[in-house]
């Protein structure tokens, strides 16, 4: 079975004047389809640089990323822009929800760049709100929901274009730990319907949620397996401090 | 995304900061407004000066003939042989001689009432008609009678409208008035064209110690012919004098043509200066976009994330850009036609003249698609920026 995700010696240089820092180093791994992955470490670990590659937000510096086979690194900015609308569905720590724009209106984003037309986008909108239990407020703006609405409402939108990846981004970052619950139960579910989920978190407690954890630590893969296996919790310090 | 799509966002966005989006427009509102009214002004006054000189009749040319030294000749023998000469292109003339002695009537002194000494043809040549008794005749002029034809002003006011019979004195001069002329202003005015005291010509001329000669007004056949007869009488009178300076020939024609390409100089310049309002305008929007591609930073990395396309922003801010530019075009040119009719009553108030500030239909379409112009020309730089956001720093954005 060929893989969804697959990093192969993916570096990421950052210039910073004299300095360079290396956020993600020689990182190599794979996520196959219908997955639930989730990426931990601690800040400055390089979770956001691997999620910013997985999204195709930016280009390897080295190495190769393939994602449903197709060699990201090669692409141009409208590419990229494109199999981002087309494979990938995000979900932010901050939703990132449109505040003038309706729930409908917000979910419709990325199938209208998709192109797809007006009733079909209404249509498709409506059923992913239906699917979060939001289908009673699609009138409504961001501003009159919780914010454990509003990142279902972001669960919708990254659902609707029906892509191969979610990606979450801290997505329980602002919220308590009650509808932290409901958001990851939320994801869990959409996994079991067959969704490949990858998930990046610093919470220990969240990420074991996941079917198989990936920690990072300085840029580095220190674990790479089962999320319920003792070694995936450890304190990066106990694990791989000699690397600091 | 389409067009349409992306002009409704456009709207949506517009009309989400109502006060801000009017301040961007309020350049091109004040520049656009301005070019209508200046347009519309200048389109006015040649209406005005055209319908001015019809009064006086686009087939008319006035002689001027200076002589040559000090000799004050009325050479009007001369003249009527250059008509004898042209009959092809020349119809009617006649001398005109101002006199600038007072009129009285009884005891009463009216120094604004006009009177000129004219051939028995003035009054045919300026389309007056006569009302009462008769006009001036070729007998008048030749036997230099003491008569005169007055104007209905006249008559009406010191005549209680019957003046035929009754004489009038011209300086010194008694003269029996013979006839009355029909109205010819709207409104009949003190020193207007209706207070008017006509003689014969030769009867002027000898009455007159300060009246002026060697003014002739002539008429052509038709308007196409005024060039035409102009250069037959400078030809004639060249003949006569040998010297250009001796006389001048001005038809009416051409002083439409020069007063109404001053105006229109006039107006060019106008109009170059209100359309700089109209850059200072497309400015002023490309700094709020500016602000605006700051302030969405965030927006813009959320959409880019989602599968925009750098073009897709492009359009999107070029065109909101261009609709804001639009919209305070389309308001611009509502004030300006207000502005128009404010102006039109104003002058009609201040002036008793009247005059219509008429905005052309080709300065509003003009005006509308310079406006949207702008709004692509100077929306492109802060579209450009937004479209090169990287979306991961703008993702980041607070
Ligand atoms: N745009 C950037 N410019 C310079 N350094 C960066 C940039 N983004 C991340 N880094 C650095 O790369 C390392 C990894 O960062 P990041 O991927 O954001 O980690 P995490 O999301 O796990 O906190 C950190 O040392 C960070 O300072
Ligand atoms: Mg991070």
């Amino acid at each position: 079975m060929s893989s969804l995700i697959e990093f192969r010696d993916v570096c990421k240089l950052y210039h910073m004047g004299e300095y360079t820092v290396s956020a993600a180093d020689h990182i190599s791994m794979s996520i196959n389809k219908g997955e639930f992955v989730a990426i931990v470490g601690q800040s400055g670990s390089g979770k956001s640089t691997c999620m910013n590659i997985i999204g195709c937000l930016h280009v390897p510096t080295s190495g190769t990323y393939l994602l449903d086979g197709r060699d990201v690194g090669s692409m141009n900015r409208n590419e990229l822009a494109a199999i981002r609308n087309e494979l990938l569905g995000f979900i932010f720590q901050q939703y990132n929800l449109m505040p003038k724009l309706n729930l409908l209106e917000n979910v419709e984003i990325p199938l209208m760049y998709a192109g797809m037309p007006k009733a079909e986008r209404r249509a498709r909108a409506k059923e992913v709100l239906e699917q979060v239990g939001l289908g009673d407020k699609v009138k409504h703006r961001p501003s009159e929901l919780s914010g454990g609405q509003q990142q279902r409402v972001s669960i919708a939108r990254a659902l609707a274009g029906r892509p191969a990846v979610i990606l979450a981004d801290e997505p329980t970052g602002a919220l308590d730990s009650r509808t932290s619950r409901e958001v990851i139960n939320m994801l869990r579910q959409l996994n079991e319907q067959g969704n490949t989920v990858v998930l990046i978190t610093h919470d220990n407690s969240i990420a074991v949620q996941a079917q198989r954890i990936i920690r990072l630590e300085d840029g580095h893969v220190i674990y790479d397996g089962d999320a319920h296996a003792p070694e995936a919790v450890v304190t990066p310090h106990l694990a791989g401090g000699e690397t600091a | 995304m389409n067009f349409l799509e992306t002009f409704k966002l456009a709207l949506k966005n517009i009309a989400s900061s109502k006060m801000r989006s009017f301040l961007t427009m309020l350049g091109i509102i004040i520049g656009v407004c301005a070019v209508i009214v200046i347009v519309g002004l200048g389109n006015g006054m040649s209406n005005y000066i055209q319908d001015s000189f019809a009064d006086i009749g686009t087939n008319m040319l006035q002689v001027q003939v200076m002589g040559r030294g000090t000799s004050r000749r009325a050479p009007e023998e001369d003249m009527y042989a250059i008509m004898d000469a042209n009959p092809d292109c020349l119809d009617q003339l006649s001398p005109l001689v101002s006199m600038y002695e007072p009129v009285k009537v009884g005891s009463e002194t009216y120094k604004r009432t006009s009177v000129a000494g004219v051939s028995e043809d003035y009054f045919a040549m300026l389309g007056y008609g006569v009302e009462q008794g008769r006009g001036l005749e070729y007998m008048d002029v030749v036997n230099r009678s003491n008569i005169c034809v007055v104007g209905k002003y006249v008559s009406d006011t010191y005549y209680g409208g019957a003046a035929v019979g009754e004489s009038i004195k011209v300086g010194s001069t008694r003269l029996e008035i013979v006839g009355v002329l029909e109205q010819d202003a709207e409104e009949m005015e003190e020193g207007g064209n209706d207070d008017y005291v006509y003689l014969p010509y030769s009867t002027a001329s000898r009455v007159s110690h300060t009246g002026t000669f060697g003014s002739y007004a002539v008429t052509v056949h038709t308007e196409e012919q005024a060039a035409q007869g102009k250069k037959a009488i400078e030809d004639g009178l060249y003949k006569i004098y040998g010297d250009t300076n001796a006389y001048a020939v001005v038809s009416v024609v051409e002083l439409i043509d020069i007063m109404t390409s001053m105006v229109n100089t006039v107006m060019v310049v106008l109009t170059i200066i209100a359309a700089i309002s109209l850059v200072v305008g497309g400015i002023g929007i490309m700094n709020i976009m500016l602000v605006s591609v700051t302030e969405r930073t965030r927006e813009i990395g959320i959409r880019k994330a989602l599968g925009a396309r750098e073009g897709t922003i492009l359009q999107q801010f070029v065109i909101e850009a261009a609709t804001t530019s639009a919209i305070g075009g389309v308001i611009g040119i509502g004030l300006g036609y207000v502005l128009s009719a404010v102006a039109t009553q104003l002058i009609a108030m201040l002036m008793q003249e009247s005059m219509t500030v008429t905005p052309s239909s080709a300065a509003v379409l003009t005006a509308f698609g310079v406006s949207a112009g702008i709004g692509v020309l100077f929306g492109y730089l802060p579209a450009r920026k937004a479209a090169r956001l990287n979306p991961i720093e703008a993702l980041r954005y607070d």
